[in-house]
């Protein structure tokens, strides 16, 4: 899998967006032909992601946050956005 | 109307906006019978069909055919699906799309294009599309909708016609810098059933496609996502058909009948409801179409005792329909069918076939 470096910029790109699924009282990401259902970690790293930030002030951010350490916040962030990119949902600039 | 608590709400909903098409493929999945221009649902009509999807519980919304692009409308259909709050994904062969026009949908809000491929070459794409020229437009548009910015996917229909081309058609997804290919081997379906003899892969075919299709994933990863349909009458086990009857999309027609999946009306014992007469929700939940098949009380056996009916809910019933004879059957694709051995001869006999003429899809 791909490994996140801490000067990355991820990016939700142009034809993925977060969507709130009133139906079925749940947040989705909704890209080409997928729909991926976020449970509350996964909305939380997502809303973070602003195409300015880096990977490394975006996990500062969340432990701060979720008063984490940071090597585990950067563990979890790193596996989940390595898992959209390599699906090509999530853009690592 | 209230939901029924054992049927989900769908997920997908694929609107055909009209059977008119520049194309004339021979595996086009459209009914044989095809309803005219004149009986087309109007743009009212299917804008109200939108934000009753999007009430529904639809996210996502596939804008096919025909050729979605020979609705005038287009535009105002992708803002009025936009409005609705839905997903919109435009399935098209790009001819008839100007740059002008490209513009104007991503201004109504189009989150996605999804380009058909009949070949890699203007022989072999023409020749299949049965549109001379059809090539050229259809790269002049995909450079405009990469030009434009719109993600896209690039979806090649492949048979024993054109898969040699499929190594060339995955080289030419990633320089269309396209994020994902679908790589479909001809599902027998609609006009392609009258194409067996000439569209059938043989066995060596599906297998080498198979591999193609591995080996670009492992290559291709981080840069193109690759979906995957095999050559289904050389399997052993059936497709997950629609994911489940009547549990994850739905299909409306250009006239606004609503079916569980594109090739329902070749069940001739299932009637549809149409969004002229009904609420969509109502067609959902309570059509006879739609419960003619959910759960497993219709199933038979081998299905019925069989582990496997969670995994692929006894296979695609229109298949079921047209081989076994019977629409609750086990799909003969399954070894376990009775008659698994005459899709084995079927595919045999048809891939060896060199007799057959591509019979070509006739526009209503």
């Amino acid at each position: 899998m791909t490994v996140v470096a801490s000067h990355t910029i991820p990016v939700i790109p142009r034809g993925v967006r977060l969507h709130a699924d009133k139906v079925r009282s749940r947040w989705v990401l909704l890209a080409p032909e997928r729909t991926i259902d976020l449970d509350p970690i996964g909305l939380a790293i997502l809303q973070e992601v602003d195409g300015l930030r880096t990977f490394s002030q975006i996990v500062a951010g969340l432990a701060v946050k979720y008063e984490a350490p940071v090597d585990q916040i950067s563990g979890d962030v790193g596996e989940f956005l390595a898992g959209l990119a390599d699906r090509r949902i999530v853009e690592l600039t | 109307m209230t939901a029924r608590p054992t049927v989900p709400a769908p997920i997908a909903m694929l609107a055909e906006l009209t059977y008119r098409c520049p194309l004339s493929c021979p595996y086009c999945s459209n009914p044989v019978e095809m309803a005219k221009k004149e009986a087309e649902l109007d743009t009212e009509a299917w804008a109200d069909v939108f934000a009753q999807a999007a009430r529904l519980g639809v996210l996502q919304l596939h804008l096919s055919g025909g050729e979605p692009a020979s609705r005038r409308d287009l535009v105002a259909l992708v803002a009025a699906a936009r409005t609705a709050g839905l997903y919109t994904n435009l399935i098209t062969s790009a001819i008839g799309l100007t740059q002008r026009r490209l513009k104007e949908l991503e201004t109504a809000g189009l989150d996605h294009v999804q380009l058909s491929l009949q070949g890699t070459d203007a022989d072999m794409a023409d020749r299949i599309g049965g549109y001379k020229g059809g090539f050229d437009r259809k790269m002049q548009a995909a450079h405009w909708i990469v030009e434009a910015g719109f993600p896209l996917t690039l979806n090649a229909v492949v048979h024993r016609q054109n898969l040699h081309q499929l190594p060339q058609a995955i080289e030419m997804a990633v320089a269309m810098k396209a994020r994902r290919m679908e790589v479909a081997i001809v599902q027998f379906h609609g006009w392609a059933m009258l194409n067996r003899k000439t569209l059938m892969p043989t066995a060596e075919q599906a297998t080498e496609a198979s591999r193609i299709v591995q080996e670009a994933r492992s290559r291709l990863k981080g840069t193109l996502v690759i979906d995957y349909v095999p050559a289904d009458y050389h399997s052993d086990y059936p497709k997950r058909c629609m994911g489940g009857w009547g549990t994850t999309g739905l299909n409306v027609t250009p006239d606004g009948l609503v079916l569980p999946c594109h090739a329902a009306q070749t069940i001739p014992t299932l009637e549809f409801d149409n969004v002229r007469d009904k609420p969509l929700a109502d067609i959902w939940y309570n059509g006879t179409a739609f419960n003619a098949y959910r759960g497993e009380d219709w199933m038979q056996e081998p299905c019925k005792s069989c582990d496997r009916r969670k995994l692929d809910f006894g296979g695609c019933r229109c298949q079921a329909m047209a081989i076994a004879g019977q629409a609750a059957a086990t799909d003969p694709v399954c070894v376990k069918s009775p008659v698994h051995g005459k899709m084995v001869e079927l595919a045999q006999a048809f891939s060896q076939d060199e007799t057959g003429e591509l019979v070509y899809r006739k526009s209503p």
